[in-house]
């Protein structure tokens, strides 16, 4: 019995320690993957709600056709989002084929909400975000900030730790924070591979950052 | 016809809307030659008659789907602190003042606005300095806001990720 316990205890502890070795190279070697070189780099968009959908939309006007198909993700509570995707679409050049789809998810975090409750509704979220990430297996999330992007880029990052495919997190902090980072972004900035800015009070502060000056 | 536009976005600021309606601020307004004045209210309790004024000619509604041809027709847009505000008002090129809401404080939103007034972008009071402000301003002073690139976005992307 006690023998058995103890090797519960050290396949236990010898998965935690792979998680954890793998999560590290996964993270430092994100920079070496380059998806583009090999065709059609599929993006997985977060567009979050009101003012994050338009400010995604405007950093994604002058990606090429070469970033498809293009899967959106929006909160479920929300109307707007859907007919701005739908516009800025419809805006650019058709091709043959269907390029861009819209899936909605539950919010992790509505406005005000507390955080007892926050941690509830984002495990609801990752129920969501785990199989459509895995079925969609994208080669790059982009994010720029509504809470609904943290569980998506989790599931993200878990297909690169289990080796199934690297996805690269990139995200850009809106261009509202300008002295401190948003929540999702003090999360992110620990598991993104390009991790944007847009105030050089910003980039002073967080060294891993990226600064190209205002991007939207 | 020299034209104000107050926009409170998607939040209420009636403090703001009362503010902007009194005969102080109407007549300051007057005598630096703007005639016509109009409103979005947003979530407010205060939606003002058309007759309410009688220094200059005032239009007041809620909301619109667009109020991007407001902005373009302003000679002066006062805004709320809200960035979609600051951004679209500074977007169009607009000379912006941006009144802010004390009774909110440690809004982040307000980060951005403070940003773009000590960049020279626009100009920053509260409702009780309001009159103040508009009498000494020189919008001629503000500084052209040049618009953010997201075509440097692409082009870091494209090569980071090896994209022809």
């Amino acid at each position: 019995m006690f023998m058995f316990a103890a090797e519960a205890a050290f396949v236990f502890l010898f998965i935690c320690l792979f998680f954890i070795f793998r999560f590290y190279i996964v993270v430092k070697t994100g920079r070496n993957h380059r998806p583009g070189t090999k065709g059609p780099v599929s993006v997985l968009v977060v567009a979050g709600s009101g003012g994050h959908t338009s400010e995604i939309l405007r950093l994604m006007e002058h990606l090429s056709a070469a970033y498809a198909p293009r899967h959106y993700v929006i909160a479920d509570t929300d109307r707007m989002s859907e007919e701005k995707i739908s516009t800025f679409e419809s805006s650019k050049p058709q091709s043959a084929s269907e390029t861009h789809f819209i899936f909605r998810i539950p919010r992790s975090r509505e406005v005000h909400q507390s955080w007892s409750s926050t941690v509830i509704s984002t495990l609801n979220a990752l129920r969501f975000s785990l199989p459509l990430v895995f079925r969609l297996q994208p080669d790059v999330v982009l994010c720029n900030g509504p809470g609904t992007c943290v569980p998506l880029c989790v599931a993200g990052l878990l297909l690169g730790i289990l080796g199934i495919k690297k996805v690269l997190i990139v995200y850009v902090e809106s261009i509202c924070r300008v002295q401190t980072l948003s929540l999702t972004g003090k999360i992110l900035y620990l598991i993104s591979d390009y991790f944007f800015v847009q105030w050089p009070s910003l980039r002073d502060r967080y060294p891993k950052s990226i600064f190209l000056g205002r991007i939207v | 016809m020299k034209t104000v536009f107050v926009t409170v976005g998607t939040t209420s600021f009636d403090e703001l809307i009362e503010r902007v309606t009194s005969a102080e601020v109407t007549q300051e307004l007057k005598s630096r030659g703007y005639e016509r004045l109009v409103l979005q209210v947003g979530r407010g309790a205060l939606l003002p008659a058309a007759d309410s004024c009688s220094h200059l000619r005032l239009e007041a509604f809620r909301f619109k789907d667009s109020i991007a041809e407001d902005m373009r027709r302003a000679d002066l847009v006062i805004s709320h602190a809200g960035a979609g505000s600051c951004l679209e008002a500074l977007g169009a090129g607009r000379p912006l003042l941006v009144v802010v809401n004390d009774r909110l404080m440690n809004n982040h939103q307000l980060e951005l606005a403070a940003q773009l007034h000590a960049d020279g972008h626009l100009l920053y009071c509260t409702c009780s300095t309001l009159t103040g402000t508009l009498r000494d301003m020189d919008l001629s002073a503000l500084q052209p806001f040049q618009p953010g690139q997201p075509k440097n976005f692409a082009n870091f992307l494209d090569k980071a990720l090896g994209v022809k």
